[in-house]
């Protein structure tokens, strides 16, 4: 499996999913600059964290503009599975590739720290390596990933099993002390209705060592490969 | 009840990181004709009453704005 | 158009009339506005170190290790093994962090960044050093937002560029209030072959800027930075400079592929003194002439005179000393990487720098002399003072010897004390885990960063306790460097060099002078006898605000290796039954403690005395033992001495662990004392139970005092017995809390 890992002005943690992905027998990662209109010979994409071109205006906003877009669009219209990781997840709101939108944090400063996330759906090419109910232990890197989204479209995600991970605590149980943004339903991460594009705040590619303190960001790619 | 809206902007001379990349992209929305933009912010006050003037342009000058860095302007409303 | 050049316009250049009488026998001829513009910034004490150098060169700056020496470069190089390289350095941001500190600190961050990618290496991790006045009370509100901006401002930037600040050192005390310490520390790496040069070298090789276009930001910021500060400094505000991380993210990817490019004969940033500063220093390092034309340089604002394009300080720029006939290569990343860049001048061999605006020259100055022939002075030290006393006996006999109930209470007013609480606040704040190298999380002795592409693993540290430098600067710059080395020890590492940031008060003041003396002398004894180079760094007086100069601060950055992954350690207790030792002797010097400081309220005492030998045999007998992987946990004993150390020990895991203590049951010592002394060289470990027996034979051929403490309970409770008639207890979840939690309940109140 060959998975192109977008490189936007801004980006920093490309060559970490590069380094992560390439422990995986069988699959192998490619940076794709944003300046390219094509993501032929792809079999998967990943929008990497980081702060593509300042994220002055709003975050994620500025990527629409890119040719990848474009690319990546098509891409996943015709059901090709991409990925996108904290700012990868802004992108996709913004580009609207994804319902909701990412705002500032519940306390209003960036956190750096490890979070427990609870798998909420495993019937999608993102998940289908984990146990429903499994609890991830991956850390989050952000100043604006408090999801929202109104009523209306909350109950559309719900109903369709679009919730894929919830901010919990290591046994499971959610609560406003679990929910480390102030994200609508403790939302960490959702996935489109077709189920072939996913974006999370968390950032799995640190969570894949062990020296790192945490392999179970693993699942993620596992399931991409599976 | 009077509103008031202080609107707070980078000063002249500062660097706006934010002004120049939303230029570009008003640019790549196709906008013709953009020239300098600069992002500020706005703030609406509802008071219950008429407000002291010297004390909100105090407010203003030290808490909403940061005179280092950032001028700002004050609007009444009726 | 431009002023005329008048004493008054000399004196408030900063420059004295002996020094204006040196410029107009360099040049022959009185200089013009512009020139004493240029001659002004490059002989500040920032750009220049005239105060400092003297006792600069009292360093040791050899070594083994050593590729690119102190002073050569914008940053020392260090070899690690296997043609890898690590290039690192600390840099202050004080007077503008004071004036603006989230873009004071963030364009601190960015500055230090740039140090590093100039020398050709990829900037892998950050940490800072960080002073503030007190932040408790009411009083504390102007120093709460000078900490909350500091810290927010580095955040922005580091995060944003995506280079992880993974540690460094936060502490409060009313001498900085004010006057905020803010130093900036980078590393970075490269291969050996990838050293890059700040010389103009190749004459007729064309000289390109690149980067951010120049405004008038911090005009004369180097200038600012070399005066004390004063009510007036807060008005005097345009010297405040704007960072544009991603600008910088973006010159950093095109720098390093333009160096690997073999394009460049020779890069500078333009940091501090901006464009004057880069065109003189790769003229003199080259033993050439630059010559550039300031209508080529990209700008900002309109209407710039050649003066403020000079002396403008705006951030994110380069000076790109480009191999003839390849500006075509050049221009195309540059193009790639959506910088702005010009080709703005050319070297030549007149070993001038020259300044044109359009076809007039406006600055015609010896190159060497203005960069390097700086004025020197050797300021005035006054006499040294008499020590203070050392006898912990007469220290505290006007203090009873605590009961019970005050022991209790005196551990928990140490562990929430502001320097000695968790900084778990901050460094939430940065994103530590980016680049996939966190392998200790922050907090602990050192950080420990992974850098992949090297496959090495690097230590780093930064520390100084300045309430014993201000009771004798000798001694707490000793023991600055030995606890950095003790740190790294602790943390499975062997250290390698050192870089250093000297913050003192202005160096006018003879007492001033005879800190910064004092502490240069302990420094560098100090790297002698650990053996370490120092590689660089920076000096910054003039920290002064109106109440009075700070306290002295040479703060020590040190960064060493660790061979093995197995060999990292960090100081969280780990496993309820293993087995606790005191590596050391326990100690009786109460003299300088934060015990005095946080229960007493006193700054009292001399420090502890510091002795070489039983340092690095305690160094050597933690590695030994690290070595033969039968440590499970290493913290060193500093600030709140035996008992914080234990309590830290407990509390530093996920969920607190508990310990279970005894001490020495014959000794005659008051109880404070033996808890809370800060007497150098101890390390408390703790082992896996079935080594114990052999840890304690290891312990006695290594020849240095040691105790068998106690164990790990998995009890939420630190028990420490003393003697039959001394023994306390701590509830470990509620020292947690408040160890934890203090710093985030004055922030967020």
């Amino acid at each position: 499996m060959k998975v192109g890992v977008v490189r936007f002005p801004g980006s920093n943690c490309d060559q970490d999913c590069v380094v992560a992905l390439s422990q995986f027998p069988g699959m192998s990662a490619e940076i794709l600059w944003h300046k390219e209109d094509t993501v032929a010979g792809f079999d998967a994409i990943i929008l990497p964290g980081g702060f593509s071109y300042g994220d002055y205006l709003r975050c994620g906003v500025s990527a629409r503009f890119s040719p990848v877009m474009g690319a990546v669009k098509d891409f996943a219209a015709a059901g090709g599975p991409v990925l996108g990781v904290c700012n990868g997840f802004q992108i996709l709101c913004e580009s609207g590739l994804l319902p909701g939108a990412l705002v500032r944090n519940r306390d209003l400063r960036f956190i750096c720290e490890h979070t427990h996330l609870r798998v909420e759906r495993t019937d999608t090419p993102f998940t289908r390596a984990a146990s429903s109910g499994q609890i991830l232990r991956i850390p989050i890197a952000h100043g604006e990933g408090c999801y929202f989204a109104d009523n209306d479209t909350l109950r559309d995600l719900r109903e369709h099993g679009q919730v894929l991970l919830r901010y919990s605590d290591e046994r499971g149980y959610l609560s406003q002390e679990t929910n480390p943004n102030g994200s609508r339903d403790n939302i960490a991460g959702i996935c489109n209705r077709e189920r072939n594009v996913f974006g999370l705040m968390p950032h799995p590619e640190r969570a894949c060592d062990p020296l790192l303190g945490s392999t179970d960001g693993r699942v993620i790619f596992q399931s991409l490969l599976s | 009840m009077p509103k008031v809206i202080v609107t707070v902007m980078p000063k002249p001379s500062v660097l706006d990181p934010q002004g120049v990349a939303t230029a570009k992209l008003m640019k790549q929305s196709g906008l013709a004709g953009v020239g300098r933009v600069r992002v500020g912010k706005s703030i609406e006050i509802e008071f219950e009453s008429t407000p002291d003037a010297a004390k909100l342009e105090g407010v203003a000058r030290d808490l909403l704005s940061n005179p280092v860095i950032e001028d700002f302007r004050i609007e009444t409303l009726p | 158009m431009t002023p005329e050049v008048t004493p008054e316009i000399v004196a408030k250049h900063g420059l004295s009339p002996e020094e204006y009488a040196r410029i107009e026998s360099i040049l022959g001829r009185a200089p013009n506005f512009t020139e004493l513009g240029v001659f002004s910034v490059m002989w500040s004490e920032h750009c220049s170190y005239k105060n400092s150098r003297p006792e600069l060169r009292k360093f040791p700056t050899e070594g083994t290790r050593v590729l690119v020496k102190a002073g050569e470069e914008n940053a020392g190089v260090i070899d690690i093994g296997d043609g890898w390289a690590v290039a690192f350095k600390i840099e202050s941001h004080n007077h503008p962090s004071a004036v603006e500190p989230f873009q004071g600190a963030a364009t601190g961050v960015g500055g230090i960044i740039r140090d590093i990618f100039t020398m050709g290496a990829r900037p892998v991790f950050s940490m800072n050093s960080l002073r503030f006045g007190d932040i408790r009370g009411e009083e504390g509100a102007a120093n709460r937002r000078l900490f909350a901006g500091v810290v927010a401002g580095i955040a922005h930037y580091g995060n944003c560029i995506g280079i992880p600040t993974i540690g460094g050192e936060v502490y409060f005390d009313d001498s900085y209030a004010g006057n905020p310490l803010v130093n900036a520390f980078c590393l970075g790496i490269l291969r050996h072959e990838q050293i890059a040069r700040g010389a103009a070298t190749g004459v007729g090789n064309p000289v390109f800027y690149v980067g951010a276009e120049t405004g008038r930001d911090g005009l004369a910021g180097a200038a600012f930075a070399s005066r004390d500060l004063t009510e007036e400094s807060k008005e005097d505000r345009p010297a405040v400079q704007v960072g544009d991380p991603f600008r910088e993210k973006l010159l950093l990817e095109a720098c390093l592929e333009l160096l690997a490019s073999g394009c460049v004969a020779g890069i500078q940033d333009m940091g501090a003194a901006g464009l004057t500063c880069s065109t003189c220093e790769t003229a003199s390092r080259g033993g050439t002439g630059v010559e550039i034309d300031t209508e080529k340089v990209p700008k900002r604002e309109t209407g710039m005179t050649p003066y403020e394009i000079l002396l403008s300080e705006s951030q994110e720029r380069m000076l790109v000393i480009v191999k003839k006939g390849q500006e075509g290569q050049v221009k195309e990343i540059f193009e790639k990487w959506d910088l702005p860049y010009s080709e703005v001048g050319v070297v030549n061999d007149d070993g001038l720098m020259r300044v044109k605006e359009g076809g007039r020259v406006v600055v015609e100055i010896p190159a060497r002399a203005l960069a390097d022939e700086a004025p020197v002075y050797v300021r005035e030290a006054a006499p040294k003072p008499p020590p203070h006393p050392s006898d912990s006996k007469k220290l505290l006999a006007d203090i009873p010897e605590p009961d019970a109930a005050g022991i209790h209470s005196a551990l928990e007013t140490l562990l929430k004390f502001p320097s000695i609480a968790s900084k778990r606040w901050v460094w939430r704040q940065y994103d530590h885990m980016v680049r996939l190298g966190a392998a200790v999380l922050p907090g602990s002795d050192a950080a420990v960063f992974i850098v992949r592409e090297a496959n090495k693993i690097l230590a780093a540290t930064t520390d100084c306790n300045a309430l014993y430098c201000r009771q004798d600067p000798r001694e707490g710059a000793r023991i600055a460097v030995a606890e950095a080395a003790r740190n790294l020890a602790c943390s499975g590492a062997v250290p390698l060099a050192v870089t250093d940031n000297l913050n003192f008060g202005n160096p006018y003041r003879p007492e001033n002078f005879l800190q910064l003396r004092e502490a240069v002398e302990g420094l560098a004894e100090a790297c002698r006898q650990l053996g370490v180079p120092v590689t660089g760094g920076n000096v910054s007086l003039y920290n002064e605000s109106p109440s009075g100069a700070i306290d002295p601060t040479p703060t020590v950055g040190m960064v060493g290796l660790i061979e093995d992954a197995a060999h990292i350690t960090t100081q969280a207790f780990q496993n309820p039954g293993d087995v606790i030792f005191l590596l050391g002797s326990p100690g009786s010097e109460i003299g300088a403690s934060h015990y005095l400081l946080a229960v007493h309220e006193r700054k009292a005492g001399a420090p502890p005395a510091l002795d070489f030998s039983r340092e690095m045999a305690v160094h050597e007998a933690l590695r030994t033992l690290i070595r033969k992987g039968m440590v499970r946990s290493a913290h060193d004993c500093s600030e709140g001495g035996l008992a914080v150390a234990l309590a830290e020990s407990c509390l530093a895991g996920p969920a607190p662990l508990g310990a279970t203590i005894s001490l020495l049951p014959d000794t005659t010592e008051r109880t404070d004392v033996m808890l809370f002394n800060e007497s150098q060289s101890r390390v408390i470990i703790s082992v896996p139970e079935d080594h114990a027996d052999k840890v304690s034979e290891l312990l006695s051929e290594c020849g240095i005092p040691w105790t068998r403490l106690g164990t790990v309970t998995d009890q939420p409770s630190l028990n420490i017995r003393l003697r039959k008639d001394a023994e306390y207890s701590w509830n470990t979840e509620h020292l947690q809390h408040l160890w934890n939690n203090t710093i985030e309940e004055i922030m967020e109140g």
